[in-house]
């Protein structure tokens, strides 16, 4: 399957990367290129197989629901491009 | 020799009896790192935290409490997070990101008394396999032949460039579908990729969450088992960590592999494999016969899918992990128009801070994972990875002890020749080493010779999974037998 420049468009939106017009074939091209190469794997019967969900078979460890830290707010704003009064700073989302 | 060029082992030797300062040994590492700009393969400097470091360690070793990683001067991938210390992932959107923590991995090495001498180069993201798509520009490769720079593989390629040049003794590399073992192997160093789960993940820049393990990347198979050790265990910070002890993995190089059962994967043998390449498997075969062991021919049916596998999941789970680079929290955030709202700011931080490679990948991700498209590809994606998997456990239950396979389709290559207008074409260089990373399992790559242009090539073991200590032990029998002392000639 192949990928025309509507769908590139449409990729790059949901995937939040902005992409100006003039680029849209050129990417195109490209992911049609990455997907071909995917498509081999059609060839592979599946049947009856189920989807690996990890890696090594495992049990999540529990652990009790404590607070184990806290109390870091400079920590945590130190590397943000915008913080003001102990937030995260964005531009305004709500009319 | 100066005191840079020197394996851990001796330098550990060396460190505890008084023949040397860690002090001294990180003078000589820091000078043969100034002197090594040229490579590219450091790309954030530390004196004087490796100074700070070298001091205390000096303090534990007159103290006589010095675990063997006291004093050993390393490198650190830029894909660990080291505080106060710039961590990027090679990539513009993190540029100014300065951790406020530590990854488990740095301090479990800090806390032996290993010393930082700084971050490395890489692959943006760690996706690439060239190390040409970091925002830094690309770490060289120290082996030269002609006119040309070498790629030092990717995507540790700073960290290999780094080891092969003797700018430290050690590095951190990560390896998600090969990035320890191919530029290990492109460098003529040794690089081990543990099993899934054996190394905390924890404050490592996540790139394919499933696929990604942290290994070291040294001069010797023994520096590997010591430095392995120092970086591995349990770790409740990261839920897919093993809570297994870690065992002692340089007491368990014996060189003895009698009766051990070696296999040969019949479809690792591609149409097209450069006779070198054929010819150096075949002498890493002899060289394990030579030691006791029995080498068996057996089939992984599913190799072949396994790069296109990768290819539908690491981008999936990468279009995941990426989404928090959004210009909130951390690094780079676009100058905003008047009018923009926060889409905008979303959208055009994103297309300024990650480079090409990266945005197709997340792009690609995105759509596998969109609706309409999630079974036909991330889902087929996944069944075919537990047939890959159970290729490999049919392997090992009829009594396989390990497999021996190349580790790269060819030797280094140079800098902008691969993979300009057809990504996939840079894909295939991970065509012998991603298997593992789908199965979780340990893989080793040992350099064994050098081709007829005179460039290193590497052999891959690999082990069944939690034997990373077995799985060494083979590497060292093929490393002793191999006997590979080429260097490359300092230019840079």
């Amino acid at each position: 399957m192949s990928i025309d420049t509507q769908t590139a468009r449409k990729v790059a939106k949901l995937a939040r990367i902005r992409v100006e017009d003039a680029d849209l074939p050129a990417l195109a091209e490209k992911l049609s290129s990455i997907l071909g190469f995917m498509e081999q794997l059609n060839e592979v019967d599946v049947t009856g197989v189920e989807p690996m969900t990890s890696v090594t078979p495992m049990r999540l460890k529990r652990r009790a629901d404590v607070v184990t830290d806290g109390n870091i707010q400079a920590a945590v704003l130190k590397n943000a491009p915008d913080a003001r009064e102990g937030f995260f700073a964005v531009p305004k989302v709500v009319e | 020799m100066s005191a840079n060029t020197w394996t851990i082992a001796a330098a550990r030797d060396a460190l505890r009896k008084g023949e040397i300062t860690a002090v001294d040994l990180t003078m000589a590492c820091l000078t043969a790192m100034d002197a090594g700009d040229g490579l590219n393969a450091f790309v954030h400097k530390t004196p004087e935290m490796a100074l700070e470091q070298a001091r205390a360690a000096d303090a534990r070793l007159a103290a006589g409490d010095a675990p063997a990683m006291c004093g050993i001067p390393i490198g650190m991938k830029d894909l660990y997070a080291v505080k106060g210390v710039p961590t990027q992932a090679g990539s513009n959107i993190l540029k100014g990101y300065r951790p406020e923590y530590d990854s488990t991995v740095t301090s479990n090495l800090t806390s032996a008394g290993a010393v930082l001498l700084g971050k490395l180069n890489m692959d943006e993201f760690a996706m690439g396999s060239s190390n040409e798509s970091s925002c830094y520009g690309p770490a060289v490769n120290p082996w030269k032949i002609d006119d040309r720079k070498l790629t030092p593989g990717g995507s540790s390629g700073g960290s290999a460039a780094a080891v092969a040049a003797d700018l430290c003794l050690a590095a951190t590399g990560t390896d998600t579908g090969g990035s320890i073992r191919q530029p290990a192997a492109f460098c003529g160093i040794t690089g081990i990729k543990p099993t899934y789960g054996r190394v905390s993940r924890w404050g490592i820049v996540a790139y394919a969450s499933s696929l990604d393990q942290a290994g070291p990347m040294t001069k010797s198979v023994r520096d590997a088992a010591i430095m392995l050790g120092a970086m591995a265990g349990h770790d409740p910070m990261d839920s897919t960590s093993a809570d297994l002890p870690v065992p002692d993995f340089e007491a368990a190089l014996t060189g003895d592999i009698r009766g051990k059962q070696i296999g040969i994967p019949r479809e690792y043998r591609l149409d097209g494999m450069p006779a070198e390449i054929a010819a150096l498997w075949d002498r890493g075969m002899d060289m394990l016969r030579d030691a006791g062991a029995q080498i068996v021919d057996i089939s992984l049916p599913h190799t072949k899918y396994a790069l296109p596998t990768y290819y539908v999941i690491a981008p999936a789970e990468a279009s995941s992990n990426l989404a928090r680079y959004d210009g909130v929290r951390y690094g780079h955030r676009a100058k905003l128009a008047q009018g923009d709202g926060i889409t905008e700011m979303y959208e055009k931080t994103r297309a300024e801070g990650f480079g090409p490679e990266v945005q197709r990948r997340i792009m690609a991700g995105t759509y596998v994972l969109s609706a309409g498209f999630y079974d036909a590809y991330y889902n087929r994606a996944r069944r075919v990875r537990s047939l890959i998997k159970r290729d490999f456990e049919q392997a090992f239950a009829a009594g396989i002890d390990a497999i021996l396979a190349p580790t790269t389709p060819s030797s280094a290559f140079g800098l902008g020749e691969q993979g300009g207008s057809d990504p996939v074409e840079m894909y295939l260089n991970d065509v012998f080493t991603v298997t593992l990373n789908l199965a979780g399992l340990p893989g080793v790559a040992v350099p064994v010779g050098l081709d007829a242009k005179g460039l290193p090539l590497g052999l891959q073991l690999i082990g069944r999974p939690w034997e990373e200590a077995a799985l060494l032990n083979h590497a060292y029998v093929l490393e002793t037998a191999a006997g590979f002392v080429a260097k490359p000639g300092k230019w840079w």
